[in-house]
């Protein structure tokens, strides 16, 4: 049986209520009323409505007004403003401010019988894609990471395969690529799951702090040594040891890791007992290792114990078809731990994200939708909310191989635009040309102000 | 007017259809300020009323058949209204009729149409809702295309339901 559809009808005139709860229960729908807003607000709670029926003219909060207030607790109910007095202005207004539909009484019970099961099946419909984009995100998910990269997609399969081995395992990629999240999904997929996953950061350290840090020390190994301490080797356990930017650490700290983790047991410093080993170790830095090894400022045969698996994790800008994908998980998130409700971005900031060349990757992807959220004002994130640095410019050249300056030019016009929302006087200004000539280009080019779209 | 030799079919018609007692009472005049000046129709909603206020003690069921056109105030036309799951209904056959629709007379098929309408509101008194099969008496006509569409029976399951819930009266 298809599940109960809630109506409810909101009108201050009681036999309008009466007649139309008559008429939609006749046709199976469970069917609630209220006198005026207020009420409405009170009766919002009781179950997930449907529809919404608002009369437009009422007493104290009018149906705009109220639509509003429905939106905000009920996002998901549809509204449908009723009115006796059908005027272009009001339709307008009530269709811009997020009506479904704008109905004249009385209805032609053709029509409202239409209107209803349209907005049933639109429902459905909705659901149906909101549960069917739920599994594809499934797929294209590892622990904290998203991608629909093949190449993302291949590095995660072989995540859970490698996660099951006790072998080291070496990341590579660019700064905000996600290493270390990478790192943690591979422990959280191993048995050693419920042991400690311990970061160490050697590029913060300097050589002698990193050692006592990694190896820990005896008391009185040095200067300020004032007590015994376990370092992070010891401190991991069973569990996973992650090193980060391995590829910052002294030749001399090389040598040691090397011996480390080819004999699997060390010494504190200062100490004299070997210390097995017994964590897992995952190597992770942003350089590229065989440059540093041909630059004599990485030892190969460390080079060749860390390498046993490696994982080179694409920079985003050579997976652009990720940035959807991303913003709406960081939309997700933010969402969640900003109490915040905004459904997406407009199609021209999402243009915007997809033109920018990402140095920072996704971490600073992160960033600009955390800052943006925290800026927009409504529910859609627009190009204004957006600090993207005055980058496009960069990508914009390398993205202008084999073009022609007219199509770069339409494509300048088109940002430009787009920054401006389409304000004609502000663009104008911004390239330096009159009104007039813009207008020209704009119907030259057949640009279009695009409408705004969820992610 | 409804043709009174129509209102006699009707009545052998629901009492065969349905095996219940069926009698036709007196005429009703239209209750006075049912009607809608500014629409030139008849509020279907004040006439059921007044027909429930007259309805004899001992009806089951009271359907009312009206030759005007009825409306309620949020549908530019209703062919019937009935309190669900109540006593009474109205059926208006100014819609049903094939003139109103700029077509000769024809008292065979309004008659049709009217069978098929009172046996849908009297679905509604007996506490049926409507159907979505486009052939069953229950299903929601809106226009006399619909009407005629539906056939003059309940599909099975309206039909168990209607039999079901008149258990009681039926001779």
């Amino acid at each position: 049986m298809e599940p109960k559809v809630h109506i409810l009808i909101v009108d201050d005139e009681e036999i309008v209520r009466e007649s139309l709860a008559g008429w939609l229960g006749d046709d199976g729908y469970d069917v609630g009323v209220a006198e005026n807003g207020a009420r409405a607000l009170e009766r919002l709670p009781e179950k997930d409505w449907n529809l919404a029926m608002v009369d437009l003219k009422m007493p104290g909060m009018d149906g705009i007004e109220l639509m509003d207030e429905i939106r905000k607790v009920k996002p998901e109910t549809i509204v449908i403003i009723m009115t006796a007095y059908a005027t272009v202005d009001t339709a307008v207004q009530a269709m811009k401010k997020g009506a479904y539909d704008y109905i004249v009484k009385p209805f032609n019970p053709e029509d409202l019988s239409m209107t209803i099961r349209k907005i049933i099946e639109h429902q459905k419909l909705v659901k149906e894609n909101i549960y069917l984009r739920k599994e594809l995100k499934k797929q294209y998910r590892l622990h904290d990471m998203v991608s629909k990269n093949h190449k993302m997609i291949e590095i995660f399969e072989l995540v859970k395969t490698v996660a099951k081995s006790n072998s080291i395992v070496l990341v590579q990629g660019e700064s905000g690529t996600g290493k270390e999240l990478l790192s943690r999904a591979i422990h959280m997929e191993s048995p050693r799951r419920d042991a400690p996953f311990v970061t160490v950061s050697c590029a913060a350290l300097t050589e002698t702090l990193l050692e006592s840090e990694l190896f820990g020390h005896e008391k009185g190994a040095f200067t300020g040594a004032d007590q015994a301490k376990s370092g992070k080797i010891e401190l991991a356990k069973d569990g996973t040891l992650f090193l980060d930017e391995i590829g910052d650490i002294s030749l001399k700290l090389q040598m040691d890791l090397l011996r480390v983790i080819e004999q699997r047991e060390f010494r504190r410093v200062g100490g004299t007992q070997l210390i097995p080993i017994t964590s897992r170790i995952i190597a992770a830095t942003n350089r590229d290792l065989a440059k540093a090894i041909e630059e004599g400022k990485f030892r190969e045969d460390l080079y060749y114990r860390l390498n046993v698996i490696s994982v080179h994790i694409p920079p985003l800008r050579d997976r652009k078809e990720d940035i959807p994908l991303l913003v709406e998980h960081f939309l997700d998130r933010f969402n969640i731990e900003m109490g915040k409700n905004v459904d997406g971005l407009a199609e021209s900031a999402m243009r915007l994200l997809m033109d920018y060349g990402w140095p920072g990757n996704a971490r600073e992807l992160r960033n600009v939708i955390e800052r943006a959220m925290v800026v927009t004002k409504g529910r859609i994130i627009l190009d204004a909310d957006l600090s993207l640095p005055q980058a496009s410019g960069v990508s914009a050249a390398q993205d202008s191989r084999g073009k022609s300056l007219s199509e770069m030019e339409k494509e300048h016009i088109r940002q430009v635009l787009a920054a401006n929302r389409w304000n004609i006087v502000r663009s104008a200004q911004v390239l330096g040309i009159d009104r007039v000539t813009l207008y020209n280009k704009i119907r030259k080019y057949e640009l279009k102000k695009e409408p705004v779209l969820n992610t | 007017m409804v043709p009174d030799g129509m209102l006699r079919k009707l009545r052998d018609h629901l009492h065969d259809y349905l095996s219940l007692p069926v009698r036709v009472t007196r005429n009703m005049p239209v209750p006075e300020g049912s009607y809608e000046r500014n629409r030139n129709q008849y509020n279907s909603t004040r006439i059921l009323g007044e027909i429930l206020r007259q309805a004899p003690t001992d009806a089951i069921k009271i359907v009312g058949i009206i030759d005007k056109d009825l409306c309620i105030p949020i549908l530019t036309f209703v062919f019937g209204e009935a309190q669900l799951g109540g006593v009474a209904s109205i059926v208006s056959i100014a819609r049903l009729r094939q003139e109103f629709h700029g077509l000769s007379p024809d008292d065979g098929i309004l008659f049709e149409r009217l069978v098929k309408e009172a046996l849908h509101e009297l679905g509604h008194n007996f506490g049926l809702i409507h159907c979505s099969d486009r052939e069953c008496i229950m299903y929601l006509s809106n226009t006399v295309r619909d009407v005629d569409r539906k056939k003059t029976t309940y599909c099975g399951s309206c039909d168990t339901a209607l039999y079901l819930k008149s258990e009681t009266w039926r001779v």
